[in-house]
């Protein structure tokens, strides 16, 4: 046997063994998904079942017409859109500005905020609480946001970003030309960054629509939940059934997934370049 | 003249965003660390100023000790999980970079880390529920003993440290395969012109190179360990409907005793001593970087 054939053999053996790897890991998705159309009785059949014996869609009939879960998802929706948009627009103007305006007293000011980026929100949202609580903005949207505002690595991913690709000659001649320094971000800056931007914007998205520690001290109202906090309440306040769980789940996830498929090149991009800060 | 304008445009652009940042982030950070010297119920206007004595009650605490024990054990375990799959799974994905199935590989193994945590923790749930879960099934198929996943203590730890492993694996490979790809080509050439195999070049070759990429994936997935709440709140915490035992992590106990038991100092205490260990282990990954670089 040749040595290329015999390449060709192991990396066909590595292939078939990735691809059960890539299967495992997705299996408990596939599972949660199967569940979700199974009948009440199925799910206590021992031993269990993989695939459903006859699928049912009454699951996800009886989750989107008496539960909230439509109404949780569109606050889950909303809150991500809004930090996205809160997050990319600070970003954006905020690493722009300490990428190629060197002025001592704020870039002593980013690297303040800098060094608070490996602080986890864990350790200080209880006093971010009380903040939103005096500003009687529990239960709401814009309690919410209020801690997803900013991201101290965007700022770091967009002035790295300027530094790399936008030189100081094309801003000159701008500024030469007579353009004013708002114009020039809106018409120069911001179209060269379109990669990282959305890089940024689907990570922000993300992170607010997986949060869970935060919305679950904010929100205490049924109708306000997002979609993390509805489902892991979703058993204290419905008699309900394994099934009806996992279809819940199972609607609120293919969704996300499907989102992330799409968008994985600007989402491997943003999470690469954090691991690329040191 | 020019330079005035600029510095005004400057200063505009960015004072919203630093206003933000002090606002939602310096001031609380602030304030936890104030907090933790007082003691508040959270009803009363006073605060009283008790010195380190929260602190002190911390660790004469058991439930706090059975949390910060608790959560230690997740971290480490879930990184001693994460690193040497990750490691060796991007490994062997880079190696097959050119196959057709490359892009299939990648999103597969990071799908588990985009997904909510919740619907994440009711699948696995369900594969650990003692009655009616595949993993008990597969178990006695295979002639074992089916076991109470989520009410044995150490299984019940066991059981969220390989739900927080699964979910950061993703995350980990990509960061490894973004390591793999800034290795230089060159010295693998030698090494096969020398006669050394895939495994051996690996071994021997990316493991040491891709050192401070380990040490980088290491301290993030024990600071996100550190920080382990959704799941032991779903699949490991009696407050649900489903059952399972409590597993107490730092997060649950601190949220607890702010809210539940109104002791807002206290609470306040625990956070910073959670913001302790973050810098402590970040002290460490930045001490032996350099230490690295000296050589």
């Amino acid at each position: 046997m040749s040595a290329k054939a015999r390449a060709r053999r192991s990396n066909f053996l590595i292939d078939v063994c990735l691809f059960f790897i890539c299967l495992a890991l997705l299996l408990p998705l596939i599972m949660l998904i199967a569940n979700g159309f199974k009948t009440p009785a199925e799910m206590l059949v021992w031993p269990p079942t993989i695939l459903p014996r006859n699928p049912t869609l009454e699951n996800f009939v009886t989750v989107f017409t008496e539960t909230p879960l439509l109404r949780w998802m569109f606050n889950s929706l909303a809150f991500a859109t809004l930090s996205m948009i809160a997050i990319v627009a600070t970003s954006a103007l905020a690493g722009y500005v300490v990428a190629k305006f060197p002025f001592r007293s704020i870039n002593v000011i980013f690297i303040l905020f800098l060094t608070t980026a490996i602080i986890p929100f864990e350790v200080y949202m209880i006093p971010l609480y009380f903040q939103v609580k005096a500003l009687g903005a529990l239960n709401s949207i814009t309690g919410l946001l209020i801690g997803y505002l900013v991201m101290s690595f965007g700022i770091f991913l967009i002035r790295q970003n300027v530094i790399a690709s936008i030189p100081d000659e094309l801003l000159e001649a701008a500024r030469i030309d007579g353009a004013g320094e708002f114009w020039i971000f809106r018409h120069i800056v911001v179209p060269l960054l379109r990669g990282p931007l959305a890089a940024l914007a689907v990570l922000a998205f993300f992170q607010a629509w997986t949060a869970f520690a935060w919305p679950i001290i904010t929100l205490t109202r049924k109708t306000s939940f997002t979609i993390e906090v509805g489902l892991a309440n979703f058993q204290s306040a419905y008699t309900v059934e394994l099934s009806l769980l996992s279809a819940a789940s199972a609607a609120v996830m293919v969704p996300s997934v499907l989102a992330f498929v799409l968008l994985r090149r600007n989402f491997v991009e943003g999470i690469a370049a954090s691991g690329m800060k040191e | 003249m020019l330079k005035r304008k600029r510095f005004l445009f400057a200063v505009m652009a960015i004072i919203p965003t630093f206003a933000i940042f002090g606002w939602v982030r310096m001031y609380p950070i602030v304030e936890t660390l104030r907090l933790s010297v007082f003691q508040w119920n959270l009803l009363s206007r006073d605060k009283t100023f008790v010195g380190l004595s929260n602190f002190i009650e911390l660790f004469g605490d058991d439930q706090f000790l059975d949390a910060l024990t608790n959560t230690a054990i997740i971290a480490f375990g879930a990184m001693a999980v994460t690193i040497p799959v990750s490691m060796a799974l991007a490994g062997v994905i880079y190696h097959r970079t050119r196959s057709r199935f490359a892009g299939f590989y990648e999103t597969a193994v990071f799908i588990p880390h985009v997904v909510s945590l919740v619907p994440a923790a009711m699948a696995w749930k369900w594969i650990f529920d003692a009655k009616l879960g595949p993993l008990n099934a597969v178990i006695v198929a295979l002639g074992g003993e089916a076991q109470a996943w989520l009410f044995d203590p150490v299984l019940s730890v066991v059981c969220i440290i390989l739900l927080v492993s699964w979910q950061t694996l993703g995350y980990a490979v990509l960061i490894y395969l973004v390591g793999f790809r800034n290795l230089p080509k060159s010295v693998y050439e030698a090494a096969k012109l020398d006669g050394a195999n895939g495994i051996q070049s690996f071994f021997f070759m990316s493991v040491p190179l891709l050192k401070p990429i380990t040490l980088y994936v290491s301290v993030v997935t024990l600071i996100s360990g550190f920080n382990v709440y959704a799941q032991a709140y779903v699949l490991a915490s009696d407050t649900q409907g489903a059952p399972g035992r409590l597993v107490r992590v730092l997060v649950l106990d601190m949220l607890e005793n702010s809210f539940q038991n109104f002791r807002v100092g206290y609470a306040a205490a625990e956070a910073v001593i959670l913001l302790s260990i973050v810098l402590v282990l970040t002290a460490v990954q930045f001490g032996m970087l350099r230490q690295k670089g000296g050589k």
